[in-house]
């Protein structure tokens, strides 16, 4: 499952390792609820106790933070004894679930808020990324917007005026760039404002999702120019991303949230494996909340995944024959309905999708079945994806949330061939012939 | 390496709690250009798209001087001596306005740049600062407007002249500009957490300019209700006003000790200000 790995020895040539970014033992609590008449109550105590030379008293309570769970007080730690250390030159990935501390932790390093106990050390200027365009003007000309969004970022003018025409070409807006950016398209706009991160260079760079941004040759631009700026060296990039495929093209090392606590910080691929395991609960049967549906003319109400003698299999041992099984239900007579049964993997890169032959319904229950009896898959986990849609385009079913296969890595042997458990999604192997000639 | 050596080497290093006073000036002088490029974003976006432009700049102080002299001094009957009510009038609110624009510009300070305060770190001051000299530039816009209406009444015989210590009215617009920047940082800085004061700075700032001897000379109040003089002469912002109006209409008297007064509670508001704005900036962000 693993790719995009060529970047990663280019690297790792540094001469010694310097610790740049310290994080020690960082906690940050919030307040929940609104902030109303409370507030001053709270002050007023805290202050109290600080006048006596007493602790905080609101430090001493607090959950961690999972957001599903009901809180039993107002305080929450959004991140609680956060400790590691980033080395001069590494390029760090940071993962975690939503709510997991990784913009906290962002906002903490590039000094937005300060942190509620703990120390963070930097051994260098640190420009951070958590939007681009900050402080864009509508009413200002895309040229007045690179200096001042560049002064912001904390550039000088004089680094501005050597770069600009750089800036310019590279966000490909030059027509436009003595019109106020109000006019831009908001393609243009993300461009423009792009540009004018892409050619900071501060000694540590801090990132938050802004490469979600824009079309998807500019995605490619921009995502080109991170490798650039990491592959120049000596500089240090910490990366929140929920792009899994980014991360691993762009991060040797990456660092997982989960629920505002360090989980790990290791190898790109094993901080990945551990964070999908996470979030993965192996099921063989998935019954669908049918109350939503209802009023559909067809909907989804359980899949099941068996092997071929009808056995409900929670994880399916590598190479073993497999089949899936969907109940549906027609709320009213339906002409060329298809199922579809999709495949991808955990990052949501399609493998394979079988669609049934249109077929015309009478109300009623149906179950359909997908076997599985050619292709062997490789260990690891999948998404399935159920759709049913009236002829070609009318979808009337959609379910792509959290449905998951799990093939296990029980040993396959095939002959003549040595099987590399990570070396793909398939595990059949072609035919090979050699001969001398 | 001993973790002490590493210590000495970092650039920098967040803690939960902030020094007492801990201005970094030299990082404030890094960011100067920032400060450049926001008066001048302040200035060139103001009149965007009005036809007018910066002639709304004149426009404002003059009307506002016309209504005065109609109803403080028309209607109402305040004598302003030998010298024109017009003008009168035009003087305290050219540095009235200066007041207020610093004033509730900076006093919103972390309201408006909420946007980008929480998304990028630069030291916060920069925008107050941008501020103060964004209405600097008004002011001197709106000082012309004044000059011009000297000349003209002084060339049509009315009785009026500089003082020599006019000279020194730079210092005053410093003075003024701090006390603004001051007070602006105490309010900003506690409207983060209690929305309530922003109502309260709209109509203060109204209320405040009928005690800061704006449209009367101080010794009007003296004279006319001895038993709230007070409240003007315990106002700072009062004797700037008289002053500016004795340096360039030569009327009333230098309040020397006033002006002593006013300096140390501009010195006194300015450290407050810095001290409430520098334990705001850090954690703000949580709480507007």
């Amino acid at each position: 499952m693993i790719r995009f790995n060529k970047f990663k020895c280019l690297i790792y040539l540094e001469l010694e390792k310097e610790i740049i970014i310290k994080i020690h033992n960082i906690s940050k609590q919030y307040r929940l609820g609104q902030i109303g008449t409370g507030a001053l109550r709270h002050d007023l105590n805290r202050w109290w106790c600080k006048i006596q030379g007493k602790e905080d008293p609101y430090l001493k309570i607090g959950d961690t933070n999972d957001r599903s769970t009901k809180a039993t007080s107002n305080y929450v730690w959004a991140l609680k004894n956060i400790n590691f250390e980033v080395e001069r030159g590494e390029i760090v990935g940071i993962i975690g679930k939503n709510g997991a501390g990784k913009s906290t932790l962002l906002k903490l390093l590039s000094r937005v808020t300060s942190p509620t106990t703990g120390e963070i050390n930097f051994g260098g200027r640190v420009a951070s990324l958590l939007e681009v365009g900050t402080g864009f003007h509508g009413e200002m000309t895309g040229r007045e917007n690179i200096y001042l969004n560049g002064a912001i970022l904390g550039m000088t003018k004089k680094e501005i005026t050597s770069k600009i025409d750089e800036i310019i070409d590279f966000s490909g807006c030059e027509r436009y760039i003595d019109t106020p950016v109000k006019r831009y398209s908001s393609g243009m706009y993300v461009r423009l404002a792009f540009a004018v991160a892409a050619f900071l260079e501060p000694e540590i760079l801090i990132v938050d999702e802004v490469l979600a941004v824009g079309d998807a040759e500019f995605q490619k631009k921009a995502v080109g120019k991170m490798q650039d700026i990491s592959r120049e060296g000596g500089r240090t990039v910490l990366f929140v991303s929920h792009n899994m495929a980014v991360i691993q093209k762009l991060c040797p090392t990456t660092i997982l949230l989960s629920n505002g606590e360090f989980a790990m910080k290791g190898k790109t691929e094993d901080v990945i494996d551990l964070y999908l395991s996470q979030s993965v609960l192996n099921n063989s049967v998935y019954i669908f909340n049918t109350k939503v549906s209802a009023l559909k003319i067809a909907f989804v109400t359980k899949l099941s995944i068996l092997d071929l003698d009808d056995n409900l299999m929670s994880e399916i041992p590598i190479g073993k024959q497999w089949k899936v099984k969907i109940l549906f239900t027609i709320n009213e007579k339906a002409n060329n309905l298809i199922v579809g049964l999709g495949m991808t993997d955990m990052f949501d890169v399609p493998i394979r999708t079988t669609w049934t032959q249109p077929n015309n319904y009478e109300p009623g229950n149906y179950c359909a079945t997908f076997i599985e009896d050619k292709i062997k898959f490789n260990q690891g986990q999948y998404k399935l994806i159920i759709g049913i849609s009236k002829g070609a385009s009318q979808v009337i079913e959609y379910l792509d949330k959290d449905i998951f296969l799990t093939i296990s890595d029980a040993v396959y042997q095939q002959e003549n061939t040595i099987i590399n458990n990570k070396s793909g999604f398939i595990v059949d192997q072609m035919k090979v012939l050699i001969e001398q000639i | 390496m001993s973790s002490k050596n590493i210590k000495s080497d970092w650039l920098y290093t967040i803690t939960p709690k902030s020094n007492f006073f801990s201005i970094n000036f030299k990082e404030i002088w890094q960011y100067r250009d920032l400060l450049l490029l926001f008066v001048r974003r302040d200035v060139i976006t103001v009149y965007k798209q009005t036809i007018l432009g910066p002639l709304w700049y004149l426009i404002q102080p003059m009307f506002t001087s016309i209504t005065f002299t109609i109803i403080f001094n028309n209607l109402a009957g305040i004598e302003t001596g030998a010298v024109p009510p017009f003008l009168f009038n035009l003087t305290g609110i050219t540095i009235w306005n200066y007041f207020t624009s610093c004033f509730t510009g900076t006093s919103n300070t972390f309201g408006s740049n909420s946007a980008i305060f929480g998304k990028v770190y630069f030291p916060r001051i920069i925008s107050p600062l941008s501020l103060v000299v964004s209405s600097l530039l008004k002011f001197g816009i709106q000082l012309v407007i004044l000059i011009v209406f000297y000349i003209y009444f002084y060339s049509n015989g009315a009785d009026i002249s500089l003082n020599g210590w006019v000279i020194l009215f730079p210092i005053l617009i410093v003075m003024m500009g701090l006390l603004s920047l001051g007070l602006g940082m105490i309010i900003s800085s506690m409207v983060t957490k209690y929305r309530d004061l922003n109502y309260l700075v709209g109509f203060g700032v109204q209320l405040l300019m009928y005690i800061s001897a704006v449209v009367y000379p101080m010794a009007l109040v003296e004279q006319k209700m001895p038993d709230f003089a007070w409240v003007v002469k315990y106002n700072p912002l009062a004797y700037i006003i008289e002053t500016t109006r004795f340096m360039f209409l030569n009327v009333g008297e230098l309040p020397f000790f006033g002006l002593i007064y006013t300096l140390i509670i501009t010195i006194v508001i300015l450290l407050i200000g810095l001290l409430l704005f520098n334990k705001t900036e850090k954690n703000f962000i949580d709480t507007v």
